[in-house]
């Protein structure tokens, strides 16, 4: 984007422009708004029917055996997420479009938004758990493909990776988590669990299933000790941060307690794990948005603290708790994505993120800076904003909690003191005062950029200024579903003098003072923290490194490339497990029903021994192949007098088939080391091995044959061949008719592995050049 | 192999083969044989030619690409089993047409599980071949 770049050449007759979007990208952003503003509506219509307590549902079979329906339920709590999401969405489709205009990957990225907004929806919306389940790892994949969306980078690889490795290990749990709950409650439909209330925290399992899906919660949701991948996934460009990372995903952990709280919530399990890691994550992560100079890495922080505070309210079941936990997270997503969005426009302008090297920029970003400036002020809980509303509710709800107010308290007021801090110096540093030493000037963004924040700051000053609009349609349906009661919800800017505003002004004082003293604050935190041990990320680095050498040592071990090395352990393997089985439920064969044998297939029996032994013992590779050959074909013989015709005939065509493609390969190959010549503890090692494996296998086999047959299924057959499928040939009427789903299965293995042959002949051949 | 007796007899026995293995696809809902029977007949006899006669003659005698027979199989085994869908029927569910059919007889009985077997046919002769062509040309 050149410097000279004003607004209206963006946005005026962007077509004729040489440098508007492709049409790919204009497909792809024209279905990712028409979707997104689609739900948006779709979700405020139902507003009436769903506020008045009346779901949205929608039910479809998918594997019923099992539990598993496409179930949709959309009651209050859905809503609020859905409206989230969904308008929340539009503006980011909308700022994508402008912040990424001519990029080469612009149509990957509106489509992958696209597909990650319905994924988030179908999560929220979802009714049946495993059908959540997917929708939550659908997230994590699509999020895990815009966080590495600038591929090149190694960073931005990195930061992928591991985003997925850590909410895909916590998914992990979660599916086991819901599962066990599932069968706990002997129904799998989300809606009926709760409805089932807190019978579960009673059951044995309870401990077990609460630790699974906090796991797939706190790692979803970036909770101590799992915070650190959400930092790093600011390598993802600005407006999939500010949609991901802030207002959406992040808060699938947060969607998950709210929803499982009448089912698992009200234990001191749940109040102790969620209250300690929301406050550790809160206060933690506070600091640590202090030390950063980066704008965009300090806003990643203080959305780790807002997480970290809204599981800190979710600890609790009462009603102001959910109040403030709700009303915050309402006010986080409005402020948070605005401000994303802004440090995204301030990003592309001057071409840095860097506070010390920006400033005043209201000069010359007008409307971005009062935008930002606006949010700022609701994080920093201000009147008459939202956010001042969401403070003393928070503030209000910590005093309320009986068991441990005081913890709640000092992490609310210390992570709220340094958001004003924050606040403060984004507005003071920034937008309206402060130096900029930049090497060029800065313009207003496009339309399109400034849009997004402007609607997010002014909503969040009208909802400030008149809550009713919000509290009666939206807060209260979403309440009464984390409670599992309707309770009436009333709003307002003023409470007169009481203990939160007292609280707040505390708040406000620290956070000037953090202002002031901002850079003697960030030196003291990062000389604190460089004497703390490990923590996050190099834990993680750790981790990943000894799987990976654990890895290779198992690998070197086991994948030798020699032939014989694997047939020694796979053989060993099948008996000494097969054996032990055998033995450990000491097996006894009953050998009295064992009919006498023909001289026919003794005589064959007889031959093939001698064959194998030859095979053994030859050492021309043409002379072991023909024996081989001598084997199966007595195999085959073996079949045809037991009257098999039509198995005996493949099982020949298989064997001519064998012999030839192991002769044309086995000839042209070079003799190897030793084959003529093994060494001495080898032959004797591999006979025993290979006796044990023949006399395990026979043993087996002799065991099937003895035991009862059943025979309907051969009756079924042999009635129904004719009449129903009009074939004397019951063994082909199986093959193609009744059991021609197997076969078809069988025959698209033939055809994968001889495409898979093909193709690797192929790729040898042009590996070696072109001469060979 | 350069040999003027494989290399003739050889082209004597594919044509055989080739015979023989259609033989077996048809009657193979009747009597012994069936589509994969018959693929491998028809494979073996196309291999043997191979090997008189090498990989560029086995080519041509196949006239088209082993992979594109593969896929061709396949797609009418799995197209066997649409059709019934079509008429309300589960997956693979037999069709039958009876052709000259009477009262007492039910005349030649041709159905999908025809289809299904030639497609298994095709898969296996084209699998087979397009393996061993790709050995005789590669290695």
């Amino acid at each position: 984007m050149s410097v000279e770049n004003t607004p209206d050449n963006v946005s005026s007759g962007a077509a004729t422009q040489p440098n508007s979007a492709s049409q790919s990208a204009k497909l792809a952003f024209g279905c990712a708004l028409i979707t997104a503003a689609a739900f948006f509506l779709a979700f405020l219509a139902v507003i009436p029917t769903v506020s008045s307590g009346i779901p949205w549902t929608l039910n479809i079979p998918w594997i019923p055996r099992l539990g598993v329906e496409i179930a949709f339920r959309i009651d209050g709590l859905s809503l609020l997420f859905g409206l989230l999401i969904s308008g929340i969405g539009i503006l980011v489709v909308l700022y994508s479009f402008g912040y990424f205009k001519v990029h080469k990957s612009h149509a990957r990225l509106q489509w992958l938004l696209l597909a990650f907004m319905l994924a988030m929806l179908g999560l929220v919306s979802a009714d049946n758990i495993i059908l959540l389940f997917v929708f939550w790892e659908l997230t994590t994949v699509t999020s895990f493909l815009l966080v590495g969306f600038d591929h090149e980078n190694g960073k931005a690889r990195r930061s992928a990776l591991q985003a997925l490795l850590i909410t895909g290990g916590g998914g992990l749990a979660l599916l086991v988590g819901l599962i066990m709950l599932g069968q706990a409650s002997d129904t799998y439909l989300l809606s009926e669990i709760i409805a089932a209330g807190s019978g579960i925290t009673a059951h044995p399992q309870y401990l077990i299933i609460l630790a699974l899906i906090l796991l797939g919660a706190f790692t979803k949701s970036a909770q101590f000790p799992f915070h650190f991948w959400l930092p790093n996934a600011m390598a993802a460009p600005s407006p999939v941060s500010a949609y991901l990372h802030s207002a959406t995903m992040v808060k699938a952990g947060i969607y998950l307690m709210m929803r499982l709280q009448p089912s698992l919530g009200g234990t001191d399990a749940w109040f102790y794990t969620l209250s300690i890691a929301g406050a550790i994550t809160a206060v933690w992560s506070s600091l640590m948005a202090l030390r950063q100079t980066d704008m965009k890495l300090m806003l990643a922080w203080t959305t780790v603290m807002a997480l970290g505070i809204l599981t800190l309210f979710l600890a609790s079941d009462l009603r102001i708790a959910a109040l403030a936990a709700v009303t915050f997270m309402i006010v986080h997503a409005f402020y948070k994505c605005a401000l994303f969005l802004s440090v995204g426009n301030i990003d592309k302008s001057t071409g840095t993120r860097e506070i010390e090297k920006l400033g005043s920029l209201i000069r010359h970003m007008p409307i971005t800076c009062i935008a930002a400036t606006l949010a700022a002020l609701s994080m920093a809980g201000f009147p008459p904003f939202l956010g001042f509303i969401g403070k003393e509710l928070k503030y209000e709800g910590a005093l309320a909690i009986a068991d441990e107010p005081w913890l709640i308290v000092i992490a609310a007021v210390a992570a709220n003191a340094m958001m004003v801090g924050i606040a403060l110096t984004f507005v003071f540093r920034v937008f309206l005062g402060g130096k900029a030493t930049i090497d060029r000037t800065p313009s207003e963004v496009s339309i399109l950029m400034w849009a997004g924040p402007v609607i997010l700051a002014v909503a969040g000053l009208t909802t400030g200024i008149f809550p009713d609009l919000i509290a009666k349609s939206i807060l209260e349906p979403a309440i009464a579903e984390i409670l599992s009661e309707r309770t009436d919800v009333y709003l307002s800017l003023w409470h007169g003098v009481n203990i939160p505003l007292i609280l707040s002004i505390v708040t406000v004082s620290i956070g000037a003072l953090i202002f002031f003293k901002f850079t003697k604050v960030s030196q003291l935190i990062n000389s604190a923290v460089a004497k703390l041990p490990v923590v996050g990320d190099s834990a993680y680095e750790a981790v990943l490194d000894r799987t990976q050498h654990l890895a290779q040592s198992l690998t070197n071990r086991l994948q030798t490339g020699s032939l014989s090395h694997y047939l020694t352990i796979v053989l060993s393997v099948f008996v000494l497990s097969a054996a032990g089985t055998m033995i450990y439920n000491s097996v006894n064969l009953d050998l009295g029903n064992v009919s006498p044998v023909s001289p026919l297939v003794a005589f064959v029996v007889v031959l093939m021994i001698a064959a194998a032994i030859v095979i053994a013992l030859s050492t021309s590779r043409l002379l072991s192949i023909c024996a081989l050959g001598i084997v199966g074909s007595g195999i085959a013989v073996v079949f045809l007098v037991f009257g098999a015709i039509d198995v005996a005939i493949t099982q020949l065509m298989v064997e001519t088939l064998f012999v030839v493609l192991i002769a044309t390969v086995l000839v042209r190959l070079p003799r190897f080391p030793g084959e003529a010549h093994p060494g001495k503890a080898g032959p004797l090692r591999d006979a025993i091995i290979a006796i044990a494996a023949g006399v395990v296998m026979a043993v087996i086999t002799l065991g099937v044959a003895l035991a009862p047959l059943d025979m309907s299924v051969t009756q079924f057959f042999a009635e129904n061949s004719l009449t129903k499928a009009y074939g004397r040939n019951i063994v082909n009427v199986i093959l193609v008719d009744f059991r021609a789903l197997d076969t078809l299965g069988e025959v698209a293995v033939v055809a994968t592995a001889a495409m898979a042959v093909i193709a690797l002949l192929k790729v040898r051949a042009h590996s070696q050049g072109p001469n060979s | 192999m350069n040999s003027l007796i494989f290399s003739t007899i050889s082209r004597l026995l594919v044509g055989l083969m080739l015979l023989f293995s259609l033989f077996l696809l048809w009657r193979g809902h009747n009597e012994p044989g069936g589509g994969f029977i018959g693929g491998l007949v028809a494979a073996a006899g196309i291999i043997v030619y191979g090997l008189a006669e090498g990989p560029a003659l086995m080519r041509k005698l196949l006239r088209f690409d082993p992979r594109k027979l593969v896929l061709v199989g396949l797609l009418m085994a799995v197209g066997s089993g649409i059709l019934p869908l079509l008429q309300g029927d589960g997956f693979l569910t037999g069709m039958w047409l009876f052709i000259g059919a009477t009262a007492t007889d039910k005349g030649l009985a041709l159905g999908t599980p025809l289809i299904f077997d030639i497609g298994v046919y095709l898969v296996v002769v084209g699998g087979v071949a397009g393996m061993v062509i790709a050995m005789e040309e590669e290695l």
